[in-house]
């Protein structure tokens, strides 16, 4: 997710199916050893609960349906303030990489409000929003913007001018050189971003639903500490870990599909 | 004896592999090279004038190989021509109307998509045909021509240097161009690679008739290729050389090697009053 991520030149994709298998090795035996100290009491079980408390306590939550209907509240909240942020900072990055005019007149201001940390505006949303869903959307559509704004600007600048110039002697429409030379050519970077935003908006959202909330995993998490239940706030931490995980997975998928071109995505 | 009698004969014979090649060509194809004339033509980038009234004729289907030192603007007067960028005064005309397809350029970076198949790179060659049902056959007939069939659904990323080079020269091809100027498009190739483009360079412009103008910094080359080789200096044509050696030509001839020498001379001789 950093920066040295986006270096092209020696990403780890493409690796062998067995491969797949080897990044589950350590958490597993992170598990195993959590299990056995806090089974010969090395852990106290009121500081970390055993693996197998965490597992029964999601079970019970599983059949009484609280979890399932909690993960898919986070996921909602997750999936659409993503998309409301995402599509406007990628239309504002478009507008801005494309037109001089456009960039003078928004680019400024678009960078005064990035300094901003947006979870210091949650005061001001609680005021605004109440603890509705709209203050969650609001706050992770917010998160999610920036990322996606710069590394899409960033991206569309930098498509090599000389391929724009072929682009054109070979008679290519506006619309065309878009398709063909100037998005394909900023796909790398919008995908830097859309990982940046994806581990944003997980931060935003544990944040807002643990402070302002009615349901979602931060909720079910703040619940369980008020009645001491340390299994439950444990196992919400975990699933965000799981989440989390998925939807790196995911945009990996997508850039592997989108990017096939790519020297660093090509199978040797 | 023998040797004199042999040296024709096999001249005939390339020429007879050559022709029926040729003719066909020209039978889908009836209009061939166009006529290019530049007069008193300048061009400055701020105080810096680079171009100062250039006066040119090249006939239909010449192969014209220009030759300077480095700035001296050739690059310049090849965007000029191809209509890259803006002219400050004179004229260049073609002698018909020339759509946008009959001139293309070549650039030394093969600047192919990185992200389109090899063949999808040579179908932007087409420009408003692009769309057309016979794209795929044309730009395959052109990948053909430079021997890059087999390589149609590569990325470009897997191509060596010289293969990149050829993709683009199939693009540059695939719209049957009636003028294309390549600006010193072996430059960054081997030796041997280099050699072998510049045989294919001749091949493709025999076979399709089109005017050929080649900027380029080797001497050896311009004499192997052209039938005449233009020397600019000081945003002038000083030189005007042709070249009279048959074709096929063989390299290294004693003739060739005078003239490269005299061309030589003429460049060092500038670079010495300077
Ligand atoms: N877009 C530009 N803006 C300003 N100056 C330019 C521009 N393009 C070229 N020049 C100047 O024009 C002069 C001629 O440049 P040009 O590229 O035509 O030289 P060249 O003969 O092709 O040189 P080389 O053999 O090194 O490629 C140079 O002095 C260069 O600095
Ligand atoms: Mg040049």
């Amino acid at each position: 997710m950093s920066l040295i991520d986006s270096i092209p030149l020696r990403r780890s994709f493409g690796l062998p199916r067995a491969d797949g298998l080897i990044q589950w090795i350590v958490p597993l035996v992170i598990i195993v050893i959590w299990q056995i100290a806090s089974v010969i009491g090395l852990v106290p079980t009121r500081v970390l609960p055993a693996p197998s408390d965490v597992a029964l306590a999601g079970w019970k939550l599983l059949l009484s349906g609280e979890l399932v209907r909690n993960i898919w509240v986070s996921f909602w909240r997750a999936s659409i303030g993503f998309l409301i942020g995402g599509s406007i900072g990628f239309a504002f990055g478009l507008a801005n990489g494309l037109s001089q005019l456009s960039a003078k007149l928004t680019d400024t201001t678009l960078q005064m409000v990035r300094n901003v940390p947006h979870l210091a505006l949650i005061p001001l949303v609680i005021l605004w929003f109440g603890i509705d869903e709209s203050a969650k959307l609001f706050l992770v559509a917010l998160g999610v913007f920036f990322p996606i704004y710069l590394n899409t600007l960033h991206g569309i600048r930098t498509v090599d001018p000389q391929l724009i110039e072929m682009g054109r002697i070979y008679g290519m429409s506006d619309g065309e050189l878009f398709r063909r030379v100037i998005f394909p050519g900023a796909l790398p970077s919008i995908f830097v971003g859309i990982r940046f935003a994806l581990g944003i908006m997980w931060l935003t959202l544990i944040v807002a639903e643990t402070i302002a909330a009615s349901s979602g995993l931060g909720y079910m998490a703040m619940q369980a500490r008020e009645f001491m239940l340390i299994d439950v706030v444990v196992l919400s931490i975990l699933i965000y870990a799981l989440l989390g995980k998925l939807a790196d997975t995911a945009s990996h998928l997508l850039e592997r599909l989108t990017l096939a071109w790519h020297p660093a995505f090509q199978k040797r | 004896m023998q040797t004199a009698l042999l040296l024709p004969e096999t001249e005939r014979n390339e020429r007879a592999r050559i022709t029926p090649q040729a003719r066909r060509r020209r039978e889908d194809r009836p209009a061939l090279g166009l006529p290019l004339t530049i007069r008193n033509l300048r061009k400055s980038f701020g105080d810096n004038e680079v171009l100062r009234g250039i006066d040119l004729h090249i006939p239909a289907g010449q192969f014209v190989a220009i030759v300077g030192k480095s700035g001296c603007g050739k690059s310049t007067l090849l965007r000029l021509i191809a209509g890259l960028d803006k002219i400050d005064a004179g004229a260049i005309s073609f002698g018909e109307a020339a759509r946008p397809e009959d001139i293309r350029v070549m650039f030394q970076e093969p600047r192919l998509l990185p992200w389109a198949r090899v063949l999808s790179n040579v179908e932007v060659g087409l420009g408003r045909d692009r769309a057309s049902q016979d794209a795929h056959p044309r730009a395959e007939h052109a990948l053909t021509e430079v021997g890059l069939a087999d390589k149609r659904d590569q990325w470009p990323s897997v191509l060596s240097g010289g293969q990149k080079q050829r993709v683009a020269l199939a693009r540059a091809l695939v719209s049957q161009p009636r003028v294309l100027a390549f600006d010193e498009p072996l430059g960054a190739l081997d030796a041997l690679t280099r050699i072998s483009m510049q045989r294919l360079l001749e091949r493709v412009w025999r076979d399709q008739g089109f005017t050929a103008i080649l900027v380029t910094h080797d001497v050896a080359e311009a004499v192997a290729l052209a039938d005449r080789v233009l020397v600019i200096e000081e945003g002038r044509i000083a030189h005007d050389a042709t070249v009279n050696a048959p074709r096929p030509r063989e390299r290294g001839s004693v003739e060739l090697a005078g003239l490269e020498g005299s061309i030589l001379r003429h460049l060092l001789s500038a670079d010495d009053r300077t």
